[in-house]
């Protein structure tokens, strides 16, 4: 029999499962209310669950205290969660402000519902398991070759100064077959990662940090979604002004040059990052790009219609251009895509205005399945 | 029948021997041992397993079960006001925890059975909550789930929109009940009526017999009568006839509920009362507890190996956070005070006029009635008057209290001052009405609109202007008509309205005062 709190509880989680969707819109523009949290899961923030009452304001943040000090003296804490601190007799009433946490299974779950995000239809090899050793602490045996010198040293050492055969003047530690330690290491299996995700971003100086909030807002979505479909994802962030490259995540979101667009240099090295790492009949590949759609010239957008139909259409599952609003963009580049390849499956184009377009834009980006 | 180990239970039999030595009177008490998943659960239905199914308790559930994972808070003990008394033990505490816990639940059942606010709960509560599920269970099955839940949500927001003199008013004062909800219980509390002396009404006040023609000619008696009598009609059309403060009360009886609505908000006022004196007594009642769990380990319970451990369990849980009042530690401190106060005399004229500070010193008249003063005090204080008539000059010196205040400049908070006025002044301000704001409801047909009007009675801290509004909104569901507040923001009268749709706010000419 479910207990009676269990009945609850699982209401509860309903309700705030209810109360995301509802608000997803919001969350989903504001990406500083989600916190990541631990492996897995992030949490969010829920003002709304708690019942409203009539109740005192701000009390100009006075009260009552007890202890040493001087008039001018600071305190610490905060006197509005006081109370709630002892929850004896039942009455606890602090003012918690509700953090949930929901995994990020959850969260795309609760998303796909949301926007009607059908299942992917993957291709290529299904999910590969491989098994991959890691060295994870120590045993007592085992091949000299995995000695571990240190943890040798100190178990010799450690014992000869409980045994008081240690001599400070002459300092010589001699292990003996007890004292040896070697590494050992445990085997996991692996999800083999059979999905990659490439970011590309114009990193050119009319991109400012609005812009690149809502491409990173953005990507989490996207990334949220596509762990939940696929066991493993990797994810390879290219930037590019008037040249581009490879960078790390965190470099991705950071970084800001100056000078001239041209799109066409990232969707060459997005092509060599595919030829060199993920061979498409294995691999479900995802790329998109995002830009204040200002490109150089108009010989530039010819060769990146060219790249795009002759190199990467073809090999990828998706290709998604988001174009940002920027003050500076002239915002051409979109309409080029449009007119040339007119409602080509596999490639979405989507413009994103203001951070609320981001919802409608990851709609746009997943509702095909691909 | 009980579930108790032979160890708690051989505790239990010493510890209550040793609460029967010190005098204290309680119900009968039920120790069950719980485990940590079990009491939170207990905890989040306070206390009562057997109550309504709402999503809020799972919220609470969920709250205590983290931080209780996560080491942030510790639930060693919980006891609920019934007979006989249940009172729950955490499973896996240390036998010197468990004897601490029983005999702090010694002093809370004590409390319970002879502390005055208590005198009106209902003391088989366990029964009553379990009979409230069960009927909401059954209008859940009728009117689905979210339905009622939701109309639960409503009411809650209501449940702290009570009167806590009511249940103390004069029985013969109380108002028949009329056209009251057979399931409704809103009869057995009233209104105090005006009793009416006929001769006087009407005439002006007149010392000198030989004026009163004059002053008092009857056909002007008369004429007042007949303004009164009119002034009577309206008052007695009108509803409420004085501002009430029980709003739940009034909307059960006066708001066109459906039958099961008018239930539920029955069933919330009643669970609202009867929680209502463990509000208003919070310092006094955990003082006393602590006061003698203290009492029995420290003189009679603790074995010699034991002392580190109990002192390490108690100064824990009368630690004083910077910045916050701990009831525990207020309560206990100013029972020991009393206690000390009265043992020496040091009380009354004679005390209070004595100015020198040497002879204050050594005041000791060895009256020894310190254990006679603390049983009266606990019969017959509650939070409010305990503070007010014992927390003294002395007290607040010798126990450093101070105020605090935020420094605008730099957002901390920062120490005030150490005045005695101001201490007990703010601290007395907390506390008033258990710590809510007092919410009259003013008039039933507001503008001859059938609006509700009703009135918060300021005194000196703003409501919170987002609760108050969705509060509003609450009140409208279940008014089904406009609903008005007036109150005070910011220094300027101002009436917040919701019709239905929208919230708009407008200034008023005054203040409501009652």
């Amino acid at each position: 029999m479910i207990s009676r709190i269990e009945q609850d509880h699982s209401r509860f989680r309903e309700i705030i499962r209810g109360k995301i969707r509802q608000n997803l819109r919001k969350y989903i523009s504001r990406g500083d209310l989600i916190a990541p949290k631990g492996q897995g899961s992030v949490t969010i923030p829920m003002p709304q669950i708690n019942i409203p009452r009539f109740v005192f304001g701000d009390n100009s943040g006075q009260g009552v205290g007890q202890g040493e000090g001087e008039a001018g003296d600071p305190i610490g804490g905060n006197p509005k969660d006081g109370q709630s601190g002892s929850g004896k007799s039942g009455e606890g009433e602090g003012a918690k402000a509700l953090e949930v946490e929901v995994s990020l299974e959850e969260l795309a779950e609760i998303m796909g519902e949301e926007l009607g995000l059908p299942n992917i239809q993957r291709r290529g090899t299904q999910s590969l398991e491989t098994k991959k050793d890691r060295y994870v602490g120590l045993r007592n045996t085992g091949p000299e070759s995995l000695r571990s010198f240190k943890a040798t040293f100190k178990r010799a050492l450690r014992r000869q100064v409980a045994m008081g055969t240690y001599d400070p003047r002459r300092p010589v530690i001699v292990p003996i077959r007890e004292d040896r330690r070697y590494r050992s290491w445990r085997t996991d299996p692996r999800p083999q990662s059979n999905a990659v995700i490439i970011y590309m971003m114009d990193v050119s100086g009319s991109m400012g940090d609005e812009q690149k909030e809502m491409v990173r807002i953005e990507s989490f979505w996207i990334d949220t979604w596509l762990r939940s479909q696929y066991k493993g994802l990797e994810s390879r962030y290219i930037i590019h002004d008037a040249t581009a490259r490879v960078v790390e995540r965190e470099v991705f979101f950071r970084t800001r040059e100056s000078g001239g667009t041209m799109i066409s240099s990232a969707y060459k090295v997005c092509s060599e990052l595919i030829d060199a790492e993920f061979n498409p009949e294995q691999w479900n590949i995802y790329a998109f790009h995002f830009s204040d759609g200002d490109n150089w010239s108009v010989d530039d957008t010819a060769t990146c219609i060219g790249l795009l139909k002759n190199q990467l259409l073809p090999r990828l599952n998706q290709f998604g251009y988001g174009q940002v609003e920027s003050p500076y963009g002239s915002g051409q580049f979109i309409k080029d895509l449009r007119a040339a390849f007119n409602k080509h499956p596999l490639l979405v184009t989507s413009e994103i205005k203001t951070k609320e377009d981001i919802m409608d834009s990851i709609r746009e980006f997943l509702k095909g399945g691909r | 029948m009980s579930s108790l180990p032979s160890v708690l239970w051989d505790l239990q039999v010493e510890i209550k021997s040793y609460a029967d030595e010190f005098g204290l009177d309680t119900f009968p008490v039920l120790f069950e041992p719980v485990d940590y998943r079990h009491m939170c659960e207990i905890a989040a239905y306070d206390g009562f397993p057997t109550r309504y199914p709402h999503w809020r308790f799972g919220m609470e559930y969920d709250h205590m079960l983290k931080s209780h994972t996560y080491g942030l808070s510790k639930i060693y003990e919980l006891v609920i006001n019934t007979n006989p008394c249940y009172a729950y033990l955490l499973e896996g505490n240390s036998l010197v925890d468990q004897k601490l816990v029983m005999s702090h639940v010694y002093g809370h059942c004590d409390f319970f059975k002879n502390n005055y606010f208590f005198s009106h709960t209902d003391r088989r509560m366990i029964d009553g909550m379990a009979n409230n599920a069960s009927r909401v269970r059954r209008y859940m099955d009728r009117h689905g789930v979210s339905t009622v839940e939701s109309f639960i949500d409503v009411c809650l927001s209501l449940d702290n929109l009570i009167d806590p003199w009511l249940p103390f008013r004069d029985k013969k004062a109380r108002r028949p009940p009329s056209g009251a909800n057979d399931s409704a219980s809103y009869a057995s509390y009233g209104q105090p009526g005006e009793p009416e002396d006929p001769t006087e009404s009407g005439r002006l006040h007149n010392v000198r017999g030989y004026l009163e023609g004059y002053i008092n000619p009857p056909e002007f008696i008369a004429a007042q009568r007949a303004k009164k009598k009119q002034q009577d009609e309206i008052a007695k059309r009108k509803l409420p006839p004085a501002p009430d403060r029980d709003v739940l009360g009034f909307l059960m009886q006066h708001a066109p509920l459906d039958g099961w609505e008018a239930d539920i908000v029955g069933i919330l006022r009643e669970e609202s009362y009867y929680f209502l004196p463990q509000r208003q007594t919070k310092i006094m009642n955990e003082g006393w507890a602590t006061y003698w769990h203290s009492k029995i380990m420290t003189t009679r319970a603790l074995c010699d190996d034991e002392i580190i451990d109990y002192a390490d369990a108690a100064s824990g849980v009368t630690a004083m956070g910077p910045g916050q009042l701990n009831p525990y530690k207020l309560g206990v401190e100013l029972y020991r005070h009393i206690e000390d106060r009265w043992n020496r005399g040091r009380f009354g004229k004679e005390w209070d006029n004595c100015t020198s500070l040497q002879e204050r010193t050594h005041w000791d008249l060895k009256l020894g009635l310190g254990k006679e003063k603390l049983f009266e005090v606990r019969r017959m204080h509650n939070d409010v008057t305990f503070l007010d008539e014992f927390f003294t000059e002395d007290f607040c010196r010798d126990q450093k209290f101070f105020t605090f205040k935020e420094n605008r400049r730099t957002g901390r908070l920062e120490i005030e001052g150490r005045s005695f006025a101001k201490i007990k002044a703010q601290m007395l301000q907390q506390l008033s009405n258990f710590g809510q704001p007092f919410i009259y409801v003013i008039d039933a047909n507001y503008l001859n609109r059938g609006e509700l009007l009703l009135g918060h009675r300021h005194e000196g801290v703003d409501l919170k202007a987002d609760y108050a509004r969705d509060t509003l909104r609450s009140l409208e569901r279940v008014w089904r008509r406009p609903v008005s507040l007036l109150t005070i923001l910011d220094d300027k009268a101002k009436r917040i309205r919701f019709d239905g749709s929208e919230i708009s706010m407008s200034d008023e000419p005054h203040a409501f005062r009652v």
